[in-house]
């Protein structure tokens, strides 16, 4: 009798899949259930962000940036608005600094809702979803007032914020974060004791501190392995280092504690937010420099300098002196950095992303190998990867 | 009379039709309001509205759903093999269907009252597992197989300590007649008390065997996408979804028969006897089936291998020890039926 050959089989996983968070498109080889190997195949929602930045002046740089991960978009404006003020050599306005990372908190929140609900959604529980996004929606309001937009923001500019908050906004996103924790615990009983979530979750995609650092984890997934790492202690930027905040670090690094991690980092950011609101000086919102910010609506009535400095602002936009410059922010998802070059001129010369999401996917494989094709849903759920910033 | 007007075979060949009639329209209506319900309850639990919109309180959203999907295309997949692909859903709604035959709905409302109901009821919901099967196969689609693969071995692990559960309950009555299992709660009580333990593993149970959360493996939609049913639509996938929630309703039909006193009052006293037992038999499904959607909103899924260890080592040598126990206790205090 012949032998015959017992061959491995594909999955097609994506780009078409309810759990593929996006457009990932994962080849599977599976022997039954489990898998031998996953080989995630990338740039199915490619758009060339970083090519269309080269020819945009800065100012028109930024929406770019809220259409890389559309989950927490105000974050990723921030890097590069700080790389672009590192090269000019200006400092935000405290208010400014206040406003900003108010906001980037904000925006933590935010993904750490969608990621944990939707985290929780793959491995089955449905509920905590509507919940959240019952949350975000209200965060999105808070988004909305100050900009006019809820998700792609565009509110950051070089040297400050667009415009300042309107008034009684804050005691709105303060009375926000007193009932915000109490969400958190009803998503925590649905969740973290749940028998069967701790079976789905407890030992499923285990990253050691080691491979952690190999495999250039950054952000909650890297804390989920036990190294205390956040940009936001290591090298404050903005108010950071005023802020009075813990840093979660897990134990075990599998999917289990990146889910605490993120849990536990909301109620952190509720406590940045409510101390930014509390500290929260008056002032200018944005540099006193006319050749950076375009000057006020009322100047331009009076002044014929304010006049030709919007218009020149408007359609020249400003020089950034030539130089070299990596701006790094501890974004929801790791650390989301700008590496930006500039010649002299109105525009970037170069501006390389650097997404967390990217790195994490790399990992995929060596997280799901041997484990149970539903491992690998959860896995894909923990480390938390969106497409527009991995495909840029 | 209209019967003396014609041969007495045709007779009952008549009245069996219109008790069949009389089961089945009400069952899928039941149905219907089922998916109507569930939207609505699981719309609460999330704190959002369910559907609203068609009808009042969105009453008529079922019979839209219904419409739409009858007048969709059926659509084959190339590889498929047609002739299965079309048998399975079929095949899994008439087994949903003609399980009821041995339900008895109140005292002597029965289209079959056999001596071997219970088995005859276990047989056909054994059966439900090949309509999955087959379309799994029959699909051609990766998704599809593996659900359908699924599905049998969850199917088979939780039929046997289904059967354990449903021993135990049996040796205490002396009888595999569904009616005369009522009957035995209504001289003793409701075996809930006594097999409180079991009626736990029963339920457990019952979500497995019906592939409802958490053991929804078979249609996973975060991993399968939607299982077996991946590549059906139209009256083909209606019929597996009306197939899927007939079996819902008939398994807390079962419960409440096994466990919960069919349609026995909760006590024999004025307020409660007299509302018709059809009525109690009604809510008391309700109830079961409440359980259905509350654990579909409320839990994560399980994963396979940890849905096979549950069955096969937590719930069967469980379920096995209480029929030793059960049938120890009758034989100590002499109260094995038949024997006194």
């Amino acid at each position: 009798m012949a032998e015959s050959q017992i061959k491995s089989y594909n999955i097609n996983f994506g780009p078409q899949h309810p759990a593929a968070h996006g457009v990932l498109r994962l080849i599977l080889e599976m022997s039954g259930e489990t898998v031998d190997r996953a080989d995630p195949h990338i740039g199915l929602l490619h758009r060339g962000t970083e090519k269309l930045i080269e020819h945009k002046i800065y100012t028109q740089a930024t929406p770019y940036f809220d259409r890389l991960d559309y989950v927490g978009t105000m974050n990723q404006e921030h890097a590069f608005v700080m790389a672009a003020e590192k090269l000019l050599g200006v400092t935000v306005p405290l208010r400014g600094q206040y406003i900003r990372v108010l906001y980037c908190e904000m925006g933590r929140i935010l993904n750490h809702i969608l990621n944990v609900c939707s985290f929780v959604f793959d491995v089955g529980g449905m509920t905590p979803m509507l919940w959240g996004f019952e949350e975000r929606e209200k965060l999105m309001e808070f988004y909305e007032r100050a900009c006019g937009a809820r998700l792609h923001a565009n509110y950051f500019r070089v040297g400050g914020v667009a415009q300042d908050l309107p008034a009684g906004l804050l005691e709105d996103i303060d009375a926000w974060c007193d009932q915000y924790p109490k969400v958190i615990d009803d998503i925590e009983t649905l969740v973290t004791e749940n028998r069967i979530f701790k079976q789905r979750t407890v030992d499923i995609g285990t990253v050691s501190a080691e491979q952690a650092l190999d495999w250039g984890f950054t952000g909650p997934n890297l804390r989920a392995s036990g190294i205390a790492w956040d940009l936001r202690k290591s090298q404050p930027y903005e108010v950071y280092d005023r802020m009075d905040f813990d840093i979660p670090v897990g134990k075990a690094g599998d999917c289990y504690d990146r889910y605490l991690i993120r849990i536990i980092e909301m109620r952190e950011s509720v406590k940045i937010m409510k101390q930014c609101i509390r500290e929260m000086p008056s002032g200018p919102v944005k540099v006193d420099d006319r050749k950076i910010s375009p000057p006020p609506r009322a100047e331009m009535k009076q002044s014929m300098e304010a006049l030709i400095h919007h218009f020149k602002l408007f359609t020249e936009g400003f020089h950034v002196p030539a130089g070299e410059v990596y701006a790094a922010v501890e974004a929801p998802k790791g650390e989301f950095a700008v590496y930006l070059v500039a010649d002299g001129s109105n525009k970037p010369y170069r501006c390389k992303i650097r997404p967390p999401g990217y790195v994490h996917l790399q990992a995929l494989d060596m997280m799901s190998k041997g484990h149970m094709l539903a491992d690998v849903v959860a896995n894909i759920g923990s480390i938390d990867i969106v497409f527009g910033e991995i495909d840029r | 009379m209209l019967s003396g007007l014609m041969p007495p075979e045709l007779w009952r060949l008549i009245v069996i039709v219109l008790q069949i009639v009389a089961i089945v329209l009400p069952l899928l209506v039941a149905v219907a309001y089922l998916t109507y319900a569930e939207r609505k309850v699981i719309g609460a639990i999330q704190l959002r509205k369910g559907p609203n919109v068609v009808g009042p309180f969105g009453l008529l959203q079922p019979l839209a759903d219904g419409a739409k999907l009858f007048l969709k295309e059926t659509i084959f997949p190339s590889g498929a093999n047609k002739a299965v692909f079309v048998i399975a859903p079929m095949l899994t709604f008439i087994l949903a269907l003609i399980a009821w035959a041995v339900i008895p709905f109140d005292q002597g409302w029965v289209v079959a009252d056999i001596n071997v109901g219970v088995l005859y009821l276990f047989a056909i919901s054994s059966l439900g597992v090949y309509g999955i099967i087959m379309s799994g196969w029959a699909s051609n689609s990766k998704y599809a197989f593996l659900g359908g693969m699924r599905s049998a071995a969850q199917m088979v692990s939780y039929e046997v300590s289904m059967g354990l559960v449903i021993i135990s309950v049996l040796i205490t009555v002396g009888s595999l007649n569904l009616s005369d299992i009522v009957l035995k709660q209504k001289e003793t009580v409701w075996f809930i008390l006594p097999h409180f333990p079991m009626f736990i593993i029963f339920v457990v149970s019952i979500l497995a065997e019906t592939n409802r959360a958490p053991f929804d493996l078979a249609e996973s939609e975060s991993e399968l996408v939607a299982g077996y049913n991946v590549e059906y639509s139209a009256m083909t996938f209606a019929l597996f979804f009306l197939g899927e929630y007939a079996n819902m309703i008939l398994m807390s039909a079962m419960t409440t028969v096994l466990f919960l006193g069919g349609w026995l009052p909760p006590m024999d006293i004025a307020p409660f006897n007299w509302i018709p037992g059809i009525i109690w038999f009604a809510l008391k499904i309700c109830a079961v089936l409440f359980i259905f959607l509350w654990v579909r909103a409320t839990f994560p899924r399980y994963r396979y291998d940890q849905l096979m260890r549950l069955g096969w080592k937590i719930f069967l040598p469980f379920s096995l020890f209480w029929v030793v126990l059960t049938s120890g206790v009758l034989v100590a205090f002499g109260w094995l039926p038949g024997q006194g």
